[in-house]
């Protein structure tokens, strides 16, 4: 597989054109918004917590198909996730993209799919964008998260 | 001026020139040789920094090796040389824009310098509450918030002129928007994210009708235009070196005379002053007075290369050869299905830029270099000019005179491919 292949894979291009959880959300109880001043990838992000577990989450805004893909797979991964769980992955995720090991493939599950970023530097910023928001929403910090 | 247009319809003197060997151009340019991504380098992204040819290399290297010393201030032969040289590079930037006089042709780090030098010392001194400065739509951050500083701390307006759908300046809402509380107007000569080129010397009239003078940005402009600033009439002309083929860090703010005598210092220290006590300091004579400090000595004598080289090659030449290849690439883009060319004024310079249906242009942009092509994505430092067109962002291609057809084609042919993975 080709560098270029492995950062647009399939599942990768499948969620930047039909993204899901793409919409706001009435009553959410945290909310963020995400910035990447370098290509004007721009998200808010949407949270429903019951207890310690994120029951609903969902996401507005337009960006590249790495940042719009990352954003996607982000709410169908958390969905139903305790807080502990999502800085787990938050984790895994970072150490995935910045070309660190994680603790294996399976504990990152559809993640892996972001396993070609760390080839492209500045692109690197573009799938973080969205768990940066989602760290910055659980922290109830109202500012606008930047990759910057 | 002559705009593009106007010189590829003197064929007389076009016959006359030399031909336009751009292979041979090519081998001037050391850096053009190197594959990236194991593919031959295209590169597209003039209008960020050009690429630099040997001549000028060669020229900062001779200074460090052979003249480096202080400038106008040793009485030893290094110092005399090195000064020599520097004033010799500010004579050439003077012909480069046709000014009257060297005393007008001040040394500043860039475009970006020469425009804060005018807002923080002609600005200060003339702009006061309510009053009004007046700039275009099109702007580079560069031109916008300088300006917004100066009112902010003045409790002045920035008004803006419109342009067109095609990012075309609307010369009749820009009249309308003059006035008798109008201190400066501020506008590109070219525009960096669209290409357009601004009808400056109309504009310097509409403006000089109400005594304001104007300020023009040509950093995009000198790479592929025939500068005239007296023909212009323009009171101040700003350029950045690394923008026609010389060294970052240096550039030349060009003021007339009359102006800069009046206008307060920019930056104190050394070189800057005629005397100094601790009660009273007399400021140096023009251009000196604008430059505070040891320039950037190298950078200047490299900028003076660069000039030469230029004329070497001949503007006219240059502005021939890229309108061709301006008007080939629009083509050539432009038929490409999905995609939009944002920037179709009549009078364009050095810029496609585009945005692909359904991809960002970040993804274009990481795509074509895997290709080994070198475009610019993103809002360009022009985000107010992306909201007008309702766009978050462009894939730029800019060109200069060592771009070939053939590379035009490899873009077209990248673009493909980004539409084949994103099919």
């Amino acid at each position: 597989m080709s560098e270029l292949d492995a950062l647009y894979q399939e599942v990768i291009l499948d969620h930047a054109k039909r993204p899901r959880n793409c919409h706001t959300m009435e009553g959410a109880d945290r909310r963020a918004e995400g910035y990447n001043p370098l290509c004007g990838d721009r998200f808010t992000l949407y949270l429903k917590l019951e207890n310690d577990r994120i029951a609903d989450i969902s996401f507005q805004g337009t960006g590249c198909a790495i940042s719009t893909a990352s954003a996607s797979i982000l709410t169908e991964m958390l969905k139903g996730k305790t807080l502990a769980e999502a800085d787990k992955l938050f984790d895994n995720f970072h150490k995935l993209v910045t070309g660190k090991s994680a603790d294996g493939t399976e504990a990152l599950g559809k993640l892996a799919v972001f396993c070609g970023v760390s080839e492209f530097p500045v692109r690197v910023k573009c799938a973080i964008l969205a768990w940066h928001t989602m760290r910055n929403a659980l922290a109830d910090d109202r500012g606008v998260a930047s990759t910057e | 001026m002559a705009t593009t247009r106007e010189i590829l319809q003197a064929p007389a003197r076009e016959a006359a020139a030399p031909a336009f060997d751009v292979r041979r151009i090519r081998e001037d340019f050391p850096i053009l040789k190197q594959k990236v991504h194991g593919k031959p380098l295209v590169y597209l992204d003039n209008a960020a920094t050009s690429q630099k040819p040997q001549a000028v290399l060669d020229a900062m290297l001779r200074f460090y090796t052979q003249d480096c010393s202080n400038v106008h201030r040793g009485v030893h032969l290094m110092s005399e040389r090195a000064t020599q040289k520097y004033e010799d590079a500010r004579a050439k930037i003077q012909r480069f824009l046709n000014a009257a006089d060297p005393r007008e042709m001040i040394y500043v780090r860039g475009t970006t310098e020469a425009i804060n030098l005018v807002a923080q010392t002609y600005g200060r001194s003339h702009v006061q509450a309510g009053d009004e400065i007046l700039i275009t739509a099109l702007e580079h951050h560069s031109n916008i918030v300088p300006w917004q500083m100066l009112c902010e701390e003045k409790g002045a307006h920035l008004r803006v002129a419109p342009i067109n759908d095609r990012g075309e300046l609307l010369l009749e809402e820009f009249e309308k928007l003059l006035n008798e509380r109008t201190r400066i107007v501020a506008v590109a000569h070219v525009s960096n994210a669209l290409g357009t080129v601004n009808p400056v010397r109309r504009i310097v009239q509409m403006a000089h009708r109400l005594n304001v003078p104007v300020l023009v940005d040509g950093a995009q402009a000198a790479p592929h235009l025939k500068v005239d600033v007296q023909a212009l009439d323009c009171d101040f002309y700003a350029i950045s070196g690394h923008k026609i083929f010389g060294p970052t860090g240096i550039g030349a703010l060009y003021g007339k005379a009359r102006l800069l005598d009046a206008m307060p210092p920019y930056q104190g220290g050394g070189d800057m002053i005629a005397s100094v006590t601790f009660e009273k300091t007399t400021y140096n004579v023009l251009p000196y007075k604008f430059e505070a400090g040891t320039p950037n000595i190298a950078a200047a004598i490299g900028l003076g290369a660069a000039i030469d080289y230029l004329n070497h090659i001949g503007t006219e030449n240059i502005a021939s050869y890229e309108h061709a290849l301006l008007t080939y690439a629009t083509e050539a883009i432009g038929q490409i299905p999905g995609v939009r060319i944002i920037g179709t004024a009549r009078e364009k310079a050095g810029v496609v830029s585009f945005v692909l249906d359904g991809v960002h242009a970040h993804d274009v942009g990481t795509i074509l270099d895997n290709d080994g092509i070198a475009v610019r994505t993103g809002h360009h430092c022009a985000q107010p000019v992306m909201d007008r067109f309702g766009v978050p962002a462009t894939a730029r291609a800019s060109l200069a005179f060592y771009n070939t057809k053939q590379e035009i084609n490899a873009l077209a042919e990248g673009l493909q491919r980004v539409k084949s993975i994103f099919r």
